[in-house]
């Protein structure tokens, strides 16, 4: 492939990608992100190329990332000239003869489409471009677009702006939305310290948790003494619950890659290095395709599009360790050794990597680079509110109904994603909390819904932005049970190289097992308290110092639930095995005895058509029997 | 188990793919498992002599670290994820249950080989919660009841 060195031949490229986005022939796009995949998105592109090839139909297919719906998955598109994209969900290899019937036939009377989009929006280009053609014809009018349906509505998409659009590993569909214009715009016209200026203006904060100013941090790396200087990406998302990083490393990979070199130009580096977690391996892939095309296209390596400036990426894999999120201890593992945090008072930014100046941010910071470079600082600074700017992608996950990938301006009620974005709780159960942050956040309640969405509200509400896990529960999830949850995942996940985090934690843990267990004493919660801030005090890394986070919000505003597990011996969700029982209730059983065949210890016992029985003594908790009664007749106290 | 000398020999082959730089070694150790689902005693002695790290350093990552398995694993490696959004949709009723079918522990194999049983912290799939990984491929929306169907078909695909 021919390298590129001069804007014309750039814009060429784009065009080259232009035409496969906006095909003069038939175009069908599967989603095929890891969790379209899982959902059997695979099984749908297998069906739509075999039955494309029978039939010899003249259509393109192809695929994409993920759009973030992902409640709907698997998702297909469609492209016709000149008509809207069309998309259709939950879509199945059933189904496919009949999505190819109906194309080209200009109706679509046998699988409904989800919703329409007639344009997009080049975010990065400021520019729309139309796929509708004239007007919507007749049968598309009650198809919603896609900004108007309630998932969408109120969602900005920049740093997720090409997931579910184009094709992850086409570099050319990549540059037709704006793609590596920036950079060129950054190495032809800006100076370093415009282009620091330009980030410190945006207000860009870290994603990745910490929230610190990026354009600080480019700064203070800029100016560290040293000829060799790193930039790195932070790809270990670790957080459970938190998939973003994995979503914009699948499904729009450039996008991370220019940012770095952009903010290797700024820095003054020669070398990257993208961190990502072991568990992602199509992120890997499709990051280690994007990186060759670029460096082959003369993005990376020598003399980049043409200018003086030189620089490339490696991409190192992690082995499965939460503490290697952190900096330092992610510096150490990419040095080869285990992934030990050190103190912070040593700024990364004057002695990171091998002891050189090193630039950290995660990927999601990295991805908005770009777009803030080609529409100024100021742009985004107006999106959001003051000192929390721009968007944040969150993981809406959980007990709810909507779930997937969404980004919103900062600042935005948290009942606006929970109940506008999310479709509220399913099964009409109650809302209780919103966890964020993962292990190290905290809860916020339900009675604080109207909490605004940003880095110091969340903070001051007990828990953090983290890198943007949001957890919805409802009443059966237990409180205490979740305390429990978080704080063993630290204890396994902690380095042990200092002692509150790694003999505290291991004792909180120990403690909260005893209360989930019916064995709390009266004194315990303010044991708890005690241990916490000598964890909080006494601990070297964000790791540590933030593990009791979790155990203490839920004590803020949940202590009624560890009064009920260690005074009544009671877990008012139903969740903590050793305090509870399952029960069935007479009237409702129909004696179907679908319950007695599944049960695994076989407890259940009864006549056919006649209620059933459990024998508490031998039931093991196990809860299938409720997971598959019909008639709503098992419960548990 | 494998001959002592041909897993010496395959170490440090790896080795030289990576150009014996000391910073390659977690990925070092990534192909080693990649090759034998394990890292071999003998594997990380040569990896050892071959790159001049002493053994105690080259056995502090290969615990450090959750990935890496001194032990031989099975043929599937079942990982059930224990992220938070699976936790709340009741991972550890699953793991529970594969306990009880499989008849091994978390961190164990099966006596035939067939299955090695572990927790994942999040595979980052969290919208199909709760989710379990068997031989890479990921398992949505799963039930207890599903289970025993689903090692029958691993099995039989021998």
């Amino acid at each position: 492939m021919k390298k590129i060195s001069s804007i014309d031949e750039l814009k060429k490229a784009g065009e080259k990608g232009a035409k496969s986005l906006f095909p003069s022939s038939v175009k069908i796009i599967v989603g095929m992100a890891t969790s379209g995949i899982a959902s059997g998105a695979d099984k749908v592109y297998e069906a739509l190329d075999k039955e494309i090839k029978k039939k010899k139909l003249p259509y393109i297919l192809a695929k994409t990332g993920s759009m973030g719906m992902d409640f709907i998955e698997p998702l297909v598109d469609v492209i016709e000239k000149d008509k809207p994209r069309l998309s259709f969900g939950k879509m199945t290899p059933e189904k496919v003869p009949q999505l190819l019937e109906q194309i080209g036939k200009g109706n679509i009377d046998k699988i409904k489409p989800i919703y329409r989009t007639d344009a997009e929006d080049i975010i990065a280009k400021c520019e729309k471009k139309h796929y509708l053609k004239g007007n919507v014809s007749e049968y598309l009018k009650d198809i919603p677009q896609m900004e108007a349906i309630p998932f969408y509505k109120k969602q900005i998409k920049i740093a997720t702006r090409n997931c579910g659009v184009i094709d992850p590993e086409s570099i050319d569909e990549y540059i037709a939305r704006g793609g590596y214009l920036s950079l060129h715009k950054a190495l032809t016209t800006m100076s370093a310290n415009e282009i620091i200026d330009e980030i410190i203006k945006s207000g860009l904060r870290g994603r990745g948790g910490g929230g610190f100013p990026a354009g600080v941090k480019w700064q203070s790396c800029r100016s560290a003494h040293g000829d060799i200087k790193y930039v790195i990406c932070n790809g270990d998302e670790g957080d459970p619950g938190a998939y973003m990083d994995r979503s914009i490393m699948e499904g729009d990979p450039h996008s991370v890659i220019e940012g770095m070199i952009i903010g290797a130009y700024a820095i003054g580096a020669q070398e990257g290095f993208i961190y990502v977690r072991n568990e992602y391996p199509l992120a890997v892939a499709n990051l280690t395709k994007a990186i060759g095309d670029a460096r082959s296209r003369g993005m990376l390596g020598k003399n980049i599009l043409g200018t003086n400036f030189s620089f490339d990426i490696k991409i190192s894999k992690g082995a499965g360790a939460f503490v290697c999120g952190e900096s330092t201890a992610l510096m150490a593992s990419l040095e080869g050794k285990a992934g030990e945090p050190r103190a912070k008072y040593i700024h990364t930014v004057e002695h990171g990597l091998w002891d050189r100046p090193s630039n950290l941010n995660n990927v999601e910071t990295w991805a908005n680079v770009p777009v803030i470079i080609s529409r100024s600082g100021k742009w985004f600074s107006e999106i959001g509110i003051p000192n929390n700017s721009g968007t944040k992608v969150f993981s809406l996950v959980g007990k709810v109904n909507n779930i997937g990938l969404v980004e919103v301006p900062l600042g935005i009620p948290l009942k606006d994603i929970v109940y506008d974005i999310g479709g509220g709780i399913p099964g009409n159960r109650k809302f209780k909390a919103v966890q964020t942050g993962g292990p190290s956040g905290g809860c916020i309640p339900a009675s604080m819904i109207d909490l605004s969405v940003d880095f110091d509200s969340l903070w001051d509400a007990g828990s953090m932005m983290g890198s943007g896990g949001m957890i919805v529960m409802d009443e059966k999830t237990c409180m205490v049970d979740l305390a429990r949850y978080f704080i063993e995942f630290l204890v396994s996940e902690s380095c042990g190289k200092c002692t509150p985090c790694r003999e505290g934690v291991r004792r909180m843990n120990d403690i909260l097992h005893d209360i989930c267990a019916g064995k709390g004493r009266e004194g315990d919660i303010e044991l708890l308290e005690a241990m916490a801030k000598g964890i909080k005090d006494g601990s070297l890394c964000a790791l540590g110092g933030s593990a009791p986070n979790p155990v203490l919000s839920t004590i803020k505003y949940f202590r009624e639930e560890y009064d009920a597990h260690i005074r009544q011996k009671r877990c008012p969700a139903g969740v903590c095995r050793a305090l509870i029982k399952y029960e069935i209730n007479a009237k409702k059983c129909t004696g179907c005895t679908v319950c007695a065949k599944k049960c695994p210890s076989g407890c259940i016992s009864g006549e056919k058509k006649k209620a059933h029985k459990i024998d508490q003594k031998k039931c093991i908790k196990c809860g299938i029997c409720m997971e598959s009664c019909k008639f709503d007749a098992i419960t548990v106290k | 188990m494998k001959k002592a000398t041909t897993v010496e020999a395959k170490a440090k082959e790896i080795v030289k793919k990576h150009g014996g730089d000391k910073s390659s070694l977690i990925c070092i150790l990534q192909d080693i498992q990649n090759e034998y689902n394990y890292l071999p005693k003998e594997a990380l002695l040569a990896v050892g002599a071959q790159m001049q790290i002493p053994a105690s350093r080259i056995y502090e990552v290969a615990t450090f670290y959750n990935s890496f398995s001194l032990r031989p694993r099975g043929q599937y490696l079942i990982e059930v994820c224990a992220g938070t959004a699976c936790h709340v949709q009741g991972a550890f009723n699953l793991m529970d249950r594969l306990k009880r079918d499989l008849g091994v522990e978390c961190g164990e194999t099966t006596k035939d080989n067939v299955f090695t049983l572990e927790e994942v912290r999040c595979l980052g799939c969290c919208s199909l919660a709760p989710v379990v990984r068997i031989g890479g491929n990921i398992h949505p929306y799963l039930t207890q009841d599903e289970i025993p169907k689903i090692l029958r078909n691993y099995r039989k695909q021998g």
